[in-house]
C-alpha cells in the first residue's frame, strides 16, 4: 500500500461524490416504492437503461438535446410505471412475489433493449461531455456536477413535498397502514398510481443522467443492482434524502478503497456497510 | 414415510444410470447433466428457503464455495478430485454456519432483509476470492484433474456424478419433508414466534437446514467445477444461479419437496429450447414472459396448483377409529404442592412496566385465575412465563428448575404451553397438523406419526372432528379458538395457560367452554386462567391474583378477592363522594 499524492486522493473522493450523486438518483425512486408501496421494484433498473438507451437514439440520431430528452422522457415513463402499478395491484402481489415479477420484466426489457441496440457498447457523444472546469488542480466535470445538483434538489423537492403537503402526508399514511388510511378518505389506489408513476419517472431522469456520464451496454442492468440496493437500504426505505446521502457515503468510501488497495476491491465496501448495518441496526430499515 | 416413493426416486436413478452404457450421444448426456445440477440447487436451496421461508440469494455463494473448495484442492493444490469433494461440501458448510450463526440470531433479519442480506454476501465472497491467491485473477483451469471412472468415459463421468448428487438430494428433501424436523421448519414458515412457543428449536433447525442446503449445494458447485473446466469468479458467483434456484422452486412450488425439482426441469428445458440458435433475444424475452405470468397467476407453483386441486376434490373428512375421549367424571380438585414458583418477576418495554416485582405460586391441579383491567400485564405475564418475552429480572421456577433466561422452546419442552388471545394458527397446516405440531414439540415429545393420531383425539375433544383437513382461514372465529385449545392440550402440558379463551364467544358457547376447562382440570393440569368473563372466572377459579399497572394487588379466594376494596378501585376507581 503506498500513500497517493494529496490531488490524487480529492480527485478521486470528488469522483466518489459524483458517482454516490447517480447512486442516490437511481435509488430514489427504488426506495420510494418499496418503503411507501412495498414493491421491490427490480424493473426500475431496466427502466435506467431503456431511458439512456431512447435518450442516445435522441440524441445520436434524431439531433436532440439531452436536455430535450429530460423534458420529454419522463412523463413518458411515468405513463409506464402507471400501468405497471395497475397490473401489480389487480393480482394483490406480496413484497416477495413483486421482486420476481419485476425480475422477469427486466429480463424483457433487456432482451428488448439487446433487440434495437444491440450488446454493443454505446456512448453518447455530446458537447456536453467535454466541459469542465478546475479548481485548484482538481478537475470538475459539468455532466457530472449536473447529475449531482439534480439529485440533491430532486431528494430535496421530494422531501418536502412528503413532509409538508396534503399528498405527501396522505402518502406516509397509507404506507403506514393502507386500510386505515382508506377508512380515513384516502384515495389509496389512485396514490399508488401517482407514486408508481412519480418512481419510474425518477428512473427515466437517471437514465438520461446515466446516458450521458456512462457507456451504455445492456448487460450492466443487474451489475448496478447490488451497490444501489445497497445505498438504498443504507438511507432507509422510503426516505427521499436517505439513498442520496448514503450512496454518497458508499461512492466516497469505494473511491477512497480504490486507491488505497485496488479498484477490484471497491465491491466490498459498499456490501460490508451495508452487512453491517443490517445486524447492528436491523430496525432500521 | 412412504417407501414407494425412496423406491421411486432410486428406480429412476438406476434407469438414468444405465443410458450412458447403451451408448446415449454426448449431447444429451450433457443436457441431462445440466437437468441433474439444477435439480442439485434448486432442491437444495428449497430445503433451506422453501421450507423455512428464509429467502435466500446466497445460493451462489455456497455453490462458488465448493467450486473453487474443490477447484483449489484439485486444480491448484493437485488433490486426488474424490477427496476435495467433501472439501467443497465443509467449505460450503462452514460459510453457512457461520453466516447462520449471526444472521439468525437478529430476530428482524427476516424476509427481504434476510434476501438482501445474503445476496450481499455473495458479492463480498465473490471479491475476497477475486482478490486473493485463491483465484488469482486469471481463473483456475481444471483440464489436468483426474476423475473416478464411473462412465464410459469422461463425459459420461460428470454425468453419473450429477446423477447420484441428484438421487440424493431429492431422498435428503423427501426425508426432511416428512420428519418432525419438516414439520418444524414449516412451522418457521408460517409462524416463527409461536414454533418456538410451542417448543420448535427454531434457531437451532434453521442452522441445520442450511447446512444441509449448503452442503449439497458445495457438492454440486464441486462436480460442476470439472464439468465447466474452467472457473472464473464472474461465472461463479453471477447472479444466474441465485436467481434460478429462486425460480425454480417458485415455479414448481416451493411447498413441496419435489417442485423445486418440477420447476429446474422446466425452466432448464425452457431455456434451452427458446434460446439456443438465432432466437436468442427472443427466447430471453419469452423466459421473462413466462415469469411473470406464472408468478401473477400461480403464485404457489405447479404442485401448489396440484395441492390445491386435491384440497377441493377432497370428500368431507371420513370419521377416523380413536374414540371420543370420555368425560371425565367430575371430581373434587386435589391441590397439591407449588409447581411454578415465580418471584419478583419484573419486564418493561423502553421504560413502562408491564410487571413490576411479581411474585406468586401456582399450585399443582388448581385453576389459578389471573385478572385485571385491560393493560395490567396478564398478556405479559404470559408472555414472559412462556418464554416468548425475556424476564428483565426476578425468577420462574417450574417443577423445581430455574426457567428464566432459557429459549422459548425450553419452556414448552418442560411442560408448558399456552394459547394466544387472537387465535394464531400456522395458516398452512390444516386443523389436525396444527395440533399434531403441540405433540410433536411440547412435552409429549412425540414422533410425527404418533403426534399426527393423538390429534384426532385432541381434535374431537375440542369439537373439531369434522374439520380435522380444513385449513385455519376456512374456520370461524369460534372453531380458531377451540383449535387454539386443542392445540394446546396437545403439547400434554403440566401447566396450561389460557389468555381469554372465553371473549368473542356466545353465552351457550361459554358454557361449554366452562365444562371443557373443567375436564382438562381433571386429567391432571394445572391451569392459569385469565379471563375478563366474570362469571367464568366465579365459576372455575379456586383462587384468584389481580394485576394492575404490572403490580400484583390482591390474591385470594374468588369471592374474598372480588370485595377487595383495592380491587374495586382498580376496576371502577377511587369513589369520591
Amino acid at each position: 500500500m503506498t500513500l497517493p499524492s494529496l490531488n490524487l486522493l480529492a480527485q478521486s473522493i470528488l469522483s466518489g461524490i459524483f458517482l454516490g450523486g447517480m447512486y442516490g438518483l437511481i435509488g430514489l425512486g427504488l426506495g420510494l416504492s418499496w418503503g411507501l408501496l412495498r414493491q421491490i421494484n427490480l424493473a426500475h433498473f431496466g427502466y435506467v437503461f431503456l431511458s439512456g438507451y431512447l435518450c442516445y437514439q435522441m440524441t445520436q440520431y434524431w439531433g436532440m438535446d439531452p436536455l430535450l430528452a429530460l423534458l420529454i422522457l419522463p412523463p413518458i415513463f411515468f405513463g409506464i410505471g402507471v400501468v405497471q402499478q395497475w397490473a401489480l395491484a389487480r393480482f394483490r402481489i406480496t413484497p416477495f412475489n413483486s421482486l420476481l415479477v419485476t425480475f422477469g420484466l427486466t429480463v424483457m426489457i433487456e432482451s428488448l433493449i439487446q433487440w434495437i441496440w444491440t450488446a454493443d457498447f454505446r456512448k453518447m457523444q455530446t458537447h456536453y461531455n467535454e466541459l469542465k472546469f478546475s479548481v485548484g488542480g482538481i478537475f470538475v466535470p459539468i455532466p457530472e456536477l449536473f447529475t449531482l445538483l439534480l439529485a440533491v434538489g430532486l431528494a430535496f423537492a421530494i422531501w418536502a413535498a412528503m413532509r409538508f403537503t396534503d399528498l405527501g402526508k396522505a402518502m406516509r399514511a397509507m404506507a403506514e397502514d393502507a386500510p386505515i388510511a382508506a377508512a380515513f378518505g384516502i384515495n389509496e389506489r389512485g396514490l399508488s398510481l401517482l407514486l408508481s408513476g412519480l418512481c419510474v419517472a425518477l428512473a427515466a431522469v437517471a437514465g438520461i443522467c446515466f446516458a450521458v456520464i456512462f457507456t451504455l451496454t445492456p448487460t450492466q442492468i443487474f451489475s448496478w443492482v447490488g451497490v444501489v440496493f445497497a445505498a438504498v437500504m443504507l438511507g432507509g426505505l422510503g426516505s427521499a434524502l436517505g439513498p442520496l446521502v448514503a450512496g454518497i457515503i458508499i461512492g466516497v468510501s469505494e473511491a477512497i478503497a480504490m486507491v488505497l488497495f485496488a479498484p477490484s476491491w471497491a465491491p466490498i465496501v459498499s456490501f460490508s456497510l451495508l452487512i453491517m448495518m443490517l445486524l447492528f441496526r436491523p430496525g432500521r430499515a | 414415510m412412504d417407501r414407494r416413493i425412496l423406491t421411486a426416486i432410486v428406480a429412476g436413478g438406476i434407469a438414468l444410470a444405465v443410458l450412458p452404457w447403451i451408448g446415449l450421444p454426448a449431447f444429451y448426456e450433457s443436457f441431462l447433466y445440466l437437468l441433474f445440477h439444477w435439480i442439485i440447487l434448486a432442491v437444495s436451496w428449497n430445503i433451506l428457503s422453501g421450507y423455512t421461508g428464509y429467502f435466500s440469494f446466497g445460493h451462489g455463494a455456497f455453490f462458488g464455495a465448493g467450486i473453487y473448495g474443490a477447484a483449489y484442492m484439485a486444480g491448484t493444490l493437485g488433490w486426488p478430485f474424490l477427496a476435495s469433494l467433501p472439501v467443497a461440501a465443509l467449505v460450503a458448510v462452514a460459510l453457512g454456519l457461520a453466516l447462520g450463526a449471526v444472521v439468525f440470531r437478529v430476530a428482524s433479519v427476516r424476509g427481504e432483509l434476510f434476501a438482501l442480506l445474503t445476496l450481499a454476501i455473495t458479492f463480498v465472497i465473490a471479491t475476497i476470492i477475486l482478490n486473493t491467491r485463491i483465484d488469482g485473477g486469471p481463473g483456475i483451469y481444471m483440464m489436468g484433474v483426474d476423475i473416478p471412472k464411473l462412465g464410459p468415459n469422461q463425459a459420461s463421468s460428470i454425468y453419473m456424478m450429477g446423477l447420484i448428487l441428484a438421487v440424493i438430494s431429492l431422498l435428503v428433501a423427501y426425508m426432511i419433508y416428512v420428519s418432525r424436523f419438516g414439520a418444524g421448519l414449516f412451522a418457521i414458515h408460517d409462524d416463527e414466534d409461536v414454533a418456538e412457543v410451542m417448543g420448535v428449536p427454531t434457531y437451532r433447525f434453521k442452522l441445520y437446514a442450511l447446512a444441509v442446503s449448503c452442503a449439497l449445494a458445495g457438492l454440486a458447485g464441486g462436480v460442476h467445477s470439472v464439468f465447466v473446466s474452467y472457473i472464473t469468479v464472474s461465472e461463479v458467483f453471477s447472479i444466474t444461479v441465485p436467481l434460478s434456484v429462486v425460480l425454480m422452486s417458485i415455479l414448481g412450488g416451493s411447498r413441496h419437496w419435489f417442485g423445486p425439482a418440477v420447476g429446474a426441469v422446466a425452466i432448464t428445458c425452457l431455456l434451452y429450447f427458446f434460446t439456443s440458435g438465432d432466437g436468442a433475444v427472443l427466447g430471453r424475452a419469452i423466459f421473462g414472459g413466462i415469469l411473470v405470468v406464472v408468478i401473477l397467476f400461480m403464485p404457489n407453483g405447479i404442485l401448489g396448483l396440484f395441492s390445491l386441486l386435491k384440497r377441493m376434490k377432497r370428500k368431507p373428512a371420513t370419521e377416523h377409529v380413536v374414540p371420543h375421549a370420555a368425560p371425565a367424571p367430575e371430581k373434587a380438585a386435589k391441590i397439591g404442592a407449588p409447581i411454578l414458583r415465580v418471584r419478583g418477576l419484573s419486564k418493561s418495554f423502553k421504560g413502562l412496566k408491564a410487571l413490576n416485582d411479581v411474585t406468586l405460586e401456582v399450585r399443582e391441579g388448581e385453576i389459578l385465575g389471573l385478572i385485571g383491567p385491560n393493560g395490567s400485564g396478564k398478556s405479559t405475564f404470559i408472555n414472559v412465563v412462556s418464554g416468548h418475552y425475556r424476564n428483565d429480572g426476578g425468577s420462574i421456577e417450574f417443577m423445581g428448575r430455574e426457567l428464566s433466561g432459557q429459549e422459548a422452546h425450553f419452556f414448552a419442552q418442560a411442560g408448558i404451553a399456552r394459547t394466544y388471545q387472537i387465535p394464531r394458527p400456522f395458516v398452512n397446516k390444516t386443523v389436525l397438523e396444527n395440533i399434531a405440531m403441540a405433540g410433536m414439540f411440547g412435552a409429549a415429545a412425540l414422533s410425527r406419526e404418533a403426534a399426527m393420531h393423538e390429534a384426532h383425539e385432541f381434535a374431537d375433544f375440542a369439537g373439531l372432528g369434522d374439520r380435522k383437513d380444513a385449513l385455519p382461514d376456512d374456520l370461524n372465529l369460534h372453531q380458531r379458538k377451540f383449535l387454539e385449545l386443542a392445540r394446546a392440550l396437545a403439547a400434554r402440558p403440566k401447566l396450561l395457560m389460557l389468555d381469554e379463551v372465553l371473549s368473542g364467544l356466545t353465552p351457550s358457547e361459554i358454557n361449554g367452554a366452562i365444562d371443557m376447562v373443567r375436564r382438562i382440570r381433571a386429567q391432571g393440569t394445572t391451569i392459569i386462567f385469565v379471563e375478563h368473563v366474570m362469571r367464568a372466572v366465579m365459576a372455575l377459579t379456586d383462587r384468584i391474583v389481580v394485576l394492575n399497572h404490572g403490580v400484583l394487588i390482591a390474591e385470594g379466594l374468588p369471592a374474598e378477592v372480588m370485595s377487595a376494596p383495592e380491587v374495586k378501585t382498580a376496576y371502577l376507581g377511587k369513589a369520591h363522594a
